[in-house]
């Protein structure tokens, strides 16, 4: 006897042969970003985490240290669009696969979408932006390098 | 609708009870899998608190110190356990994921490299854990 399978729910898709196919686009993004992100991932716990007393040195000071350096913003930055990016993608895969009802996909593929974009913009900005001796704070809580500013 | 895949003999010509070939049906292909969305869907929503929470670097150092001063209390830092955890489990699969798309003897050995994922998880965690355990309680 032999064993069948259902059908999938997923209805084929008619025409593929014209235009830009971005599922296969998304396929690569998701392999090529991962490999990034366990790189930029593992570095940046290791250096907040495991180096030095650990989580108990995270404070404002040990933040504006290390965006003090270039090397950092864009280590940050690139963690942040690839992240999220890939992370969207990633619930976007889910909400396709359990989402049923279709107003309800589209609804939560939007909010996908808008979390993604406003978080993207909010943390380019934050790294850009941000000032490690700002004016009129106390100087025990500024990073070393605000001494004699 | 039967299961088949190339090379693989259709399951009422085998003992199985289970069609052949599939690879995320069953077992330790199905469990990754399911693992491996389950650690993703964490990791996004840390992902997005995060963001927030280090974005109070704009407002004020007292505003950030604040925020980030619940990161080191005791069930926080049991809370980054499981978060390295899902974080290492997800970058070691994701790894074996790739192997299994690109690599051409990916699919016949990707119930071995599971083990191997799981195997590696149990070293890095136990590189991290203490370590970080120290951090948290031995202050």
């Amino acid at each position: 006897m032999s064993q069948t399978i259902e059908a999938p729910r997923t209805p084929a898709i008619p025409n593929r042969s014209k235009g830009t196919n971005w599922e296969k686009w998304g396929w690569i993004y998701m392999r090529a970003s991962g490999v990034l992100l366990v790189v930029l991932i593992f570095g940046h716990l290791f250096v907040n985490l495991m180096v030095g007393d650990g989580v108990h040195a995270i404070d404002f000071a040990f933040v504006g240290g290390k965006w003090s350096d270039p090397f950092w913003q864009v280590w940050d930055g690139l963690m942040l669009w690839l992240a999220l990016i890939h992370g969207g993608n990633g619930m976007r895969t889910l909400v396709n696969d359990y989402a049923h009802n279709r107003g309800l996909r589209g609804t939560l593929k939007i909010a996908i979408l808008i979390a993604v974009v406003v978080l993207i913009v909010l943390g380019t900005l934050v790294i850009t932006t941000f000032d490690p001796c700002p004016a009129g704070s106390p100087a025990d809580l500024l990073p070393s390098i605000c001494k004699g500013l | 609708m039967s299961a088949k895949t190339a090379g693989t003999p259709p399951v009422s010509a085998t003992t199985s009870k289970r069609p052949a070939g599939t690879l995320y049906r069953g077992r330790e292909g199905m469990w990754s899998w399911v693992l491996h969305r389950i650690t993703g869907v964490a990791i996004f929503f840390f992902l997005l608190v995060h963001i927030l929470d280090t974005a109070l670097v704009r407002v004020s150092p007292e505003a950030y110190n604040a925020v980030i001063g619940t990161y080191q209390t005791p069930i926080m830092g049991l809370g980054e356990v499981a978060l390295v955890g899902a974080i290492v489990y997800h970058a070691f699969n994701g790894i074996r994921i790739i192997l299994i798309d690109l690599w051409k003897k990916g699919p016949k050995y990707q119930r071995a490299m599971f083990y191997v994922v799981v195997a590696v998880w149990v070293i890095t965690m136990l590189a991290f854990v203490p370590r970080h355990l120290m951090n948290v309680f031995g202050h």
